[in-house]
């Protein structure tokens, strides 16, 4: 399965849901936010989506800003 | 202890709004923070660095102290500027953001038409608004009227610590304003800050006086004190200014006749 994950290209040899590609990627869930296709997803609902093939992700978080 | 500040019906004792970028570290950020005396603390979002996370900002800020603001920096036209609030939303903050469209990358200006725009799309999704805008008045006025918390004209541009160069223009937007008038940007100094208060505005927002020092602690408590004294001499009401001296002491007339 290939996913766009921030704009970086990776390979999966299996499915994966949300829950389990941010503990793959080692990101701690309460401090990111994800978009799935441009769309925002809840933080609760992370188990229960299931990642496609081409599926585009993008993980933010807080940094310092003015 | 000084009069409250009330933004959208919630009311803060502190008139200083802090930033937390372009720090040295944390350990610096945390005591600029505690010695300012601020409540309120801007936020960015970025992608994170997925083959380099960083431990998170959040978790050195205590939320029980500080309402973050997230801001929208990054965003160069209302749409991107929308997704990034609705994202800092999800994130689990409340719904206030600074909103901050900036497409030119030399000055940072903001855009006032998209700016517009994208406080009319928040404030009907139910965000309390806070946005950097120019210092033009009659754009504070579409921007009250569309619902925004307040208004925060810069006073030069964000990062150049020149000080309130829109002075005249920030004079009519704080007359005419019905919303609190927050001066963002440029402060480089507290006598910066001092001046945007005794001018009336409700308050300032300072990053980068903040963190381009050796001592940011030090320049945090420097800053608490100019809010403080620059609200005071507004309360106070500052004396008008004339083109020639008035005598401070007496004129006796014993040491000569004439």
């Amino acid at each position: 399965m290939n996913l766009c994950v921030n704009g970086q290209s990776r390979d999966y040899p299996t499915s994966l849901n949300v829950e389990q590609l941010l503990a793959t990627l080692e990101l701690n869930r309460d401090q990111v936010v994800v978009e799935l296709n441009r769309e925002i997803l809840v933080a609760d609902k992370y188990v229960d989506i299931q990642l496609k093939d081409g599926d585009t992700l993008e993980i933010i978080q807080f940094v310092g800003g003015g | 202890m000084m009069d409250k500040l009330i933004i959208a019906g919630r009311s803060f004792n502190s008139r200083l709004l802090a930033g937390t970028g372009k720090f040295a570290s944390n350990k610096a950020m945390v005591a600029a923070l505690e010695n300012s005396g601020c409540e309120i603390v801007t936020v960015a979002l970025r992608r994170v660095d997925i083959d380099n996370p960083e431990d998170s900002l959040l978790s050195h800020i205590d939320r029980e102290r500080y309402l973050l603001l997230p801001n929208t920096s990054g965003a160069r036209d209302a749409e991107e500027a929308v997704r990034l609030a609705r994202l800092a939303r999800a994130a689990g903050c409340e719904p206030w953001v600074k909103l901050e469209v900036t497409p030119d990358p030399y000055y940072l200006l903001p855009d006032p038409i998209e700016t517009l725009k994208a406080a009319e799309i928040l404030v009907k999704e139910g965000f309390t608004v806070l946005p950097y805008m120019p210092a033009d008045p009659v754009l504070a006025k579409h921007l009250q009227e569309a619902g925004t918390a307040t208004v925060m004209p810069l006073g030069s541009p964000i990062g150049s610590n020149r000080g309130v160069r829109t002075r005249d223009h920030i004079s009519i937007i704080i007359e005419q304003a019905t919303v609190p008038v927050i001066v963002d940007a440029g402060l480089g100094a507290p006598s910066h800050a001092a001046e945007a208060m005794e001018m009336g505005a409700d308050a300032v927002l300072v990053n980068t006086a903040l963190a381009d020092t050796a001592d940011p602690a030090a320049m945090g408590r420097a800053f608490k004190k100019g809010v403080e004294a620059g609200r005071e001499a507004y309360l106070a009401g500052l004396g008008p200014q004339r083109d020639k001296a008035q005598a401070s002491s007496p004129l006796t007339g014993f040491l000569r006749d004439n």
